[in-house]
């Protein structure tokens, strides 16, 4: 076998400054677009619960779509597609020293855009999945719709949905190699640049995998840990046993 | 309408598909009273309680409650649905304690308690707590403020549930079916507080097969078959006296 461990090694233990922006990059992809898929997608699934039927029928198109088509076409479709259409072109925008390139842009909203359709399904589950009773409870009490979800629902449906959260998280770290299509530099395309002049493809391949396998796994033990601490019904997560000591001897 | 009266249901109906769960329903409560509400299951009880704080919409007929048509506004003479905010708003003044309990299970007793009050009268914290406090005090449970539901038994759910409709001192309190859910052994702690809460001059109604807890808290009982009010009148006549033949097959059965 051709392979070369002291260049894997190197890789893997001191990678390239440009290896490490790329990996920047994905961290800063994954984790906005999941920010703002959560956000996006809380709309659309109350579009999608509305009694409006106009609201309902715009929401269920938008997760059908988007669920219908693949993210590497969506991704070129809003980059590329739109700006030769002359419908709209991401402009690279300066604040101070930092440069916020179009493509970063665009690659954002897309994964943003493809995650609000998949959140929006969890939402409406999650809510589905919290009893009735929590619901006539609130209302009986004289609690208007928002204030019923904000309080009552809300709270209870994020405990539910929390290991699909998970998930699709997991699923956003590795679906940032798409970006790459449209230039960004995230870890995939670094390694292709790095691949291209000296063709350790084995090595260099394995070295990313690693490094996502990496991320994967520490998202993991965080969602470990907020599962334990976010259980349904486990109060010692919420208050210190020492405090709810106190509460007793009241 | 006269003052001394709470509830104004006037010949409600109600159909659940081609069901006809309530027909030509009136039905009235005066401030302070107690009412149980009796009947075979099937016979509307539940319903008429659901529609009184319009968790049940009617078909016909109209629900008047502490002077304020419940769920519909009148425009031009006919009655149009509400908004879900004002509905809301109606609902502050009746309060429900369910079969199931209810209790938000996302939060200890004592926020279970205080969280309405403070976010819908306004009450600050502390004193929302405070008072929230002295209601678990109420109900038997002062040491169960840091509990959440899952911690605590069906009758202390339950109680805690009665502690929650109170704090929004509510004009009129329902009660579908409390204790149908019990364990047998819990049944009298829940019954307990609800006598403590009658005799205090609290207005109820409540929906029960427990023929005791009728015969000795409640000043009217009122019988339901098929949807209709079949009879009603003082425990006394309606347990030793039934003068409808349902009513007193239904009393054949429970007492037996």
């Amino acid at each position: 076998m051709n392979f070369d461990w002291p260049y894997f090694w190197a890789q893997l233990i001191t990678p390239s400054g440009a290896f490490l922006e790329g990996l920047g990059l994905t961290i800063i992809m994954s984790v906005s677009a999941q920010l703002l898929g959560f956000i996006i997608g809380l709309a659309v699934a109350f579009a999608r619960m509305s009694s409006n039927k106009y609201l309902s029928i715009l929401a269920a198109s938008y997760i059908w779509i988007i669920r219908g088509t693949p993210l590497l076409v969506q991704i070129v479709f809003i980059y590329t597609g739109l700006a030769a259409a002359g419908i709209l072109r991401f402009e690279d925008i300066t604040i101070g020293d930092i440069t916020f390139p179009g493509n970063l842009q665009a690659g954002i909203l897309a994964l943003a855009i493809n995650e609000a359709a998949y959140m929006a399904e969890i939402y409406r589950a999650g809510i589905g999945a919290v009893d009735r009773g929590q619901f006539e409870a609130a209302k009986a009490l004289g609690m208007p719709p928002i204030m019923l979800m904000r309080h009552i629902v809300l709270p209870q449906a994020f405990r539910i949905i929390l290991l699909p959260i998970g998930n699709q998280f997991n699923i956003m770290l590795k679906n940032t190699t798409l970006v790459s299509v449209i230039g960004v530099s995230e870890m995939l395309l670094v390694t292709e640049t790095i691949n291209s002049a000296t063709f350790r493809t084995f090595e260099l391949y394995s070295v990313l995998g690693i490094y996502f396998l990496l991320l994967t796994s520490l998202w993991n033990i965080f969602m470990a840990w907020a599962e334990r601490h976010f259980a349904l019904g486990r109060p010692a997560a919420k208050s210190p046993p020492a405090l709810a000591a106190l509460e007793i001897a009241k | 309408m006269s003052d001394d009266l709470l509830i104004e249901a006037t010949n409600i109906d109600k159909w659940f598909g081609p069901v006809k769960v309530l027909d030509d329903v009136s039905f009235k409560v005066k401030r302070g009273e107690v009412v149980v509400l009796i009947g075979p299951s099937g016979s509307g009880k539940t319903t008429l309680l659901r529609c009184i704080n319009h968790l049940e919409t009617v078909q016909n007929g109209r629900i008047v409650v502490n002077g304020k048509l419940i769920g519909y506004r009148e425009r031009n003479g006919k009655l149009v649905s509400d908004r879900e905010a004002n509905i809301a708003v109606q609902r502050r003044d009746v309060g429900m304690v369910f079969q199931r309990f209810n209790l938000f299970a996302n939060m200890n007793a004592l926020d279970n308690i205080s969280l309405a009050p403070q976010l819908l009268r306004g009450t600050p914290k502390a004193e929302a707590q405070a008072q929230a406090r002295a209601l678990l005090a109420r109900v038997g449970l002062p040491e169960k403020a840091a509990a959440f539901p899952v911690e605590l038994s069906g009758g202390q759910q339950q109680r805690v549930a009665i502690a929650r409709a109170l704090a929004m001192q509510p004009a009129v309190l329902l009660f579908d079916e409390p204790t149908s859910a019990l364990d047998p052994e819990m049944v009298g702690e829940v019954l307990s507080v609800m006598r403590d809460l009658a005799s205090s001059g609290m207005t109820m109604v409540v929906v029960t097969h427990e023929m005791g807890f009728a015969r000795q808290v409640a000043d009217r009982v009122v019988v339901m078959a098929e949807g209709k009010i079949i009879e009603e009148g003082p425990p006394e006549q309606i347990f030793n006296h039934p003068s409808h033949p349902k009513t007193q097959s239904l009393l054949a059965a429970v007492l037996h």
